[in-house]
């Protein structure tokens, strides 16, 4: 069948399903971004003074700095003087004490997500750290948490409660100098997502955020970090859905993880945003920086991903191998339909002895979809016998869409070793009638053709999140894959 | 059961099928000989719905229904089958998932209850050994670095798992060892059935020694210029083609 068939549009054509709005009273910021509204953040959230001034300096650095232009994408100038940079529902202002104090209509807008809290307290045993706009809305779990001495808490709990931890940690991984899109996340970060996992423990449960833009014209600029201390290990989980608006959004996230000795981080983010309609009109601009630091010996940090939504996808979750024998880990699956764009890829920086990385990527493209891989492996001089393995492959679904490779490669020490390889497909013509001549519908082939490219990447997934990740591919294709 | 009145097709423009009548009644294995280019392939992929192939005129009935308006997967579902001559690869996708989905889709579609994971594995395994492969086979990715032997005989095999009405082999037989030929025309000669008929298409008369047609089809130009018994495939051996195309 050809991939233009009437079925295969529809498909491709198929409704996002989060895409509702919650109707709940905001207390929020007119839109504009000075020196002022930093301070107003700040006092907002009652944050301690070393916070604010480090906001104020990664302000200021900011508007030294020009959007960067080097990715794979397009976009009309973002005017950063018309976002809202705060937003939060009114009643929450103090936080709700447990989920009966939550705003009933924020609790359903959860339900609709498919994450009902109860549910997920009573039933699932994943703890949900969940944000809502601006402010964390309920912290499930927290004390069966409390007791293996893990903390988990949204970001301004933890500024209130741990501030030397979070001063200690906070800011090593991604410096506001870092990027553009940091030091604007530095300047007004408004909440996000905070784990400390002590010495030796092994955190009892999958941990899991789940991010979600309600208000309109809102910036969403949350800032998570995890540290894991000497022998300690915690799988973390994150999903992002946002209501259908016509205007674009800015998304632009930091997530930090430290990794000290023998410890080890896995994180895993299912990120569905809104992409915007089939005429590529609205949907989120996701422009995050996220980045692991193997701190210490035998440290390992894993990043697997699954990018199906997003107007723009533009990423790069990043491994600072700087103990001699830590391990990065980095497996995505990305997928761009209609007029999205992605860049995305992954940094392997090997400084220590006896360092591994290894890279998987997955590139999906259907539609007029836009699909770059970027990635860059560097040896340092002190990375002797330093490894890297990095494949990445593409699979095209139809004639317009593209994809894109560009791995570079760095080594300054004559033992380290680099491997790539890299392949490029189509989901064929051939592919399709050979399903369809066993039998097997047009959409049936698509998601098991699709399935099939991306298993390596779905069984790196926490096992529950496997099979959403499985479902959310089906759905992001409909009418896509044929 | 399958009844080919006056079928032409082209792909691109050029006209390959220049009007094709063919019967085939249930119990019967025809075979269509014919050299490189003569449509045969196109014949085969005709029948089974290949998109990219126009049906400019002629009609097929199948089984009391329209062939040419059926999707692929529909005249799949109503028991047709093609062994491919050039099976595709589909990487990630285990043959034993692949030939599941595929029983479950004709399944579903004749009301059936789907197999789960267990009766699946009790039903195929028999047939593995038939074709005479490892079991480790089925957990590998469809075709992915089969040799052409593989290939082949992965195709017979998930003819055996689908147990079709009506099969087409396109040059199964092609680039086997004297091995594998066996199991494909053994597994050939397994589906003979009263209610079954086959239609192998090929170029070579090594399968026709382990494997006795009914009626043989010789395809010249797009259209079948001589049918006769077993016989006639011998004749062709001694003769070459240029024997009838001369008389033609």
């Amino acid at each position: 069948m050809s991939v233009n068939s009437p079925s295969l549009t529809q498909l491709i054509t198929s409704d996002y399903p989060h895409g509702f709005v919650t109707d709940v009273e905001e207390n929020t910021f007119p839109p504009g971004l000075n020196e002022e509204v930093i301070r107003k953040i700040s006092s907002e959230k009652e944050e301690p003074l070393f916070m604010l001034e480090w906001r104020l300096a990664a302000y200021r650095y900011w508007v030294t700095c020009e959007t960067p232009q080097w990715a794979n994408v397009q976009f009309p100038p973002i005017d950063y003087q018309s976002i809202i940079y705060y937003s939060a529902p009114k009643m929450l202002k103090k936080g709700p004490k447990n989920l009966q104090e939550v705003d009933p209509e924020i609790l359903k807008t959860y339900q609709k997500l498919g994450i009902s809290l109860q549910e997920q307290e009573k039933l699932s045993g994943v703890a949900v750290d969940a944000v809502f706009d601006s402010v964390s809305v309920a912290t499930t779990f927290k004390e069966k948490l409390a007791e293996a001495g893990v903390i988990f808490c949204s970001f301004s709990e933890a500024l209130k409660r741990y501030p030397e931890l979070v001063q200690k940690y906070f800011g090593t991984v991604v410096p506001y100098r870092d990027n553009f899109f940091a030091a604007l996340n530095s300047a007004v970060f408004s909440d996000g997502s905070f784990c400390y996992v002590p010495k030796g423990v092994r955190c009892p449960m999958e941990l899991s955020t789940y991010f979600r833009i309600n208000a309109a014209n809102t910036g969403q600029f949350e800032r998570t970090l995890i540290v894991a201390e000497e022998g300690s290990t915690v799988s973390y989980l994150e999903g992002c859905t946002a209501p259908i608006r016509d205007t674009n959004q800015l998304h632009a996230a930091v997530v930090e993880l430290v990794a000290l000795d023998n410890a080890e981080i896995k994180y895993s983010t299912v990120q569905n945003w809104y992409p915007g309609d089939k005429n590529g009109k609205g949907g989120i601009y996701n422009f995050v920086t996220k980045r692991g630091m193997c701190k210490g010996r035998n440290a390992k940090i894993s990043w697997t991903q699954i990018e199906t939504g997003s107007a723009i996808t533009w990423k790069y979750p990043s491994v600072v191998l700087r103990g001699d024998h830590s391990i990065g880990e980095f497996y995505s699956v990305a997928l761009t339909n209609h007029h999205q764009q992605a860049d995305t890829g992954t940094k392997m920086i090997h400084l220590g002895k006896n360092t591994r990385s290894v890279i998987l990527s997955k590139g999906l493209s259907a539609g007029q979809g836009k699909n770059t891989y970027r990635g860059l492996v560097k040896m340092a001089p002190g990375a002797s016998f330093g490894r890297n393995y990095t494949r990445c492959d593409s699979l095209l679904l139809g004639s317009r869409a593209k994809a894109y490779t560009y791995p570079s490669i760095e080594v300054k020490n004559k033992t380290a070793c680099v491997e790539h390889e890299a392949s490029t497909s189509k989901i064929g013509d051939e592919q399709l009638f050979y399903c369809r001549a066993r039998g097997i519908g047009e959409e049936a082939a698509v998601s098991m053709i699709v399935n099939g490219f991306c298993k390596d990447i779905f069984r790196k997934l926490p096992m529950e999140f496997a099979v959403e990740a499985q479902k959310l591919m089906e759905v992001s294709l409909e009418g896509c894959v044929g | 059961m399958l009844t080919i009145q006056n079928l032409q097709s082209s792909i691109q423009g050029i006209e390959i099928l220049k009007g094709i009548d063919l019967t085939v009644k249930p119990g019967e294995v025809h075979v269509i000989m014919g050299p490189n280019g003569s449509g045969k392939s196109t014949l085969a992929q005709t029948l089974a719905g290949r998109e990219d192939i126009l049906v400019t005129n002629g009609s097929v009935q199948f089984l009391g229904q329209n062939l040419l308006a059926l999707s692929p997967e529909a005249r799949a579902q109503a028991g047709l089958f093609l062994a491919f001559q050039y099976p595709v690869e589909i990487p990630g996708v285990s043959t034993l998932l692949f030939l599941k989905t595929a029983l479950n889709s004709l399944r579903k579609a004749r009301g059936e209850p789907e197999l789960d994971a267990l009766e699946f594995l009790n039903n195929i395994q028999e047939k593995v050994r038939q074709v005479k492969m490892d079991e480790r086979f089925l957990q590998r990715s469809l075709n992915e670095g089969f040799s052409g032997g593989e290939k082949k005989r992965s195709e017979i095999l998930q003819m055996l798992v689908l147990d079709p009405k009506f099969a087409i082999l396109d040059e199964t037989d092609s680039g086997l060892d004297i091995d594998a030929l066996k199991v494909v025309a053994e597994g050939v000669n397994s589906l003979r059935k009263p209610d079954r008929a086959i239609l192998v298409v090929t170029h070579y008369l090594r399968l026709l020694e382990v494997m006795v047609p009914d009626i043989v089809h010789i395809l010249w130009d797009g259209r079948i210029i001589k049918s006769g018994d077993k016989t006639l495939a011998r004749e062709l051996e001694q003769r070459g083609y240029e024997w009838l195309t001369e008389k033609a």
